[in-house]
């Protein structure tokens, strides 16, 4: 009475064939999905990343900086700068032109600060995406 | 670089539609269902924008 469990997943493909699939749709957004010929779909990712990016940047978002302290602080400091990286050459770019807006009192800041967490959680859904279409559990 | 003002109701919206796009895109897997899903959450979106827009303002009265 041995039941073989399936798996709902195909086998993992070897690395080589997801890596840089990944690798790219974290530096660009949706440039995963354009490698792997989906290039709807990695437009539109495109297209919300960067336009959320730019929105954010435009109302002068604050761009967190990796800090400890309280538990509250942790998550908020280092999850929002994790968020922030994940923007991939945007973040590099914003870095290497040297923005730097201050964390102050303001509805636009702060939704500004909140557009560039979401455009960096909007990258990281497309990575996934991405990962999730070159092991071939999803089309 | 120019800076923009958005009111709070043009913030929420626009976040509304690109996480819906974002949303629809990577969770559903033909095109009808993702255009469907993407438009069901701007509405829930949208709903909820209103709706807590409104409770705030009864309840500052």
């Amino acid at each position: 009475m041995s039941e073989k469990v399936m798996s709902p997943y195909p086998a993992m493909p070897p690395i080589t064939k997801w890596l840089p699939v990944v690798a790219l749709a974290w530096l660009v957004p949706g440039g995963g999905h354009f490698l792997l010929k989906k290039t709807y779909r990695g437009a539109i990712l495109c297209g919300c990343s960067v336009i959320m990016f730019l929105l954010g940047l435009t109302m002068r978002g604050y761009m967190f900086q990796p800090m400890t302290g309280d538990l509250l602080t942790t998550i908020i400091y280092v999850g929002g700068f994790l968020a922030d990286l994940s923007n991939g050459v945007l973040y590099i770019l914003t870095k290497m032109f040297g923005y730097s807006a201050p964390d102050v009192a303001g509805h636009t800041v702060d939704y500004g600060t909140k557009f560039l967490v979401a455009a960096g959680l909007f990258n990281i859904l497309a990575v996934v995406d991405a990962f999730e279409i070159a092991v071939g559990r999803k089309e | 670089m120019p800076k923009i003002n958005l009111s709070h109701f043009e913030a929420t919206m626009l976040f509304a539609l690109f996480t819906s796009a974002v949303l629809g895109v990577v969770t559903k897997k033909s095109d009808k269902e993702r255009l469907r899903y993407g438009l069901t959450s701007f509405g829930w979106f949208a709903a909820t924008v209103f709706g807590l827009g409104w409770l705030m303002f009864l309840g500052h009265r």
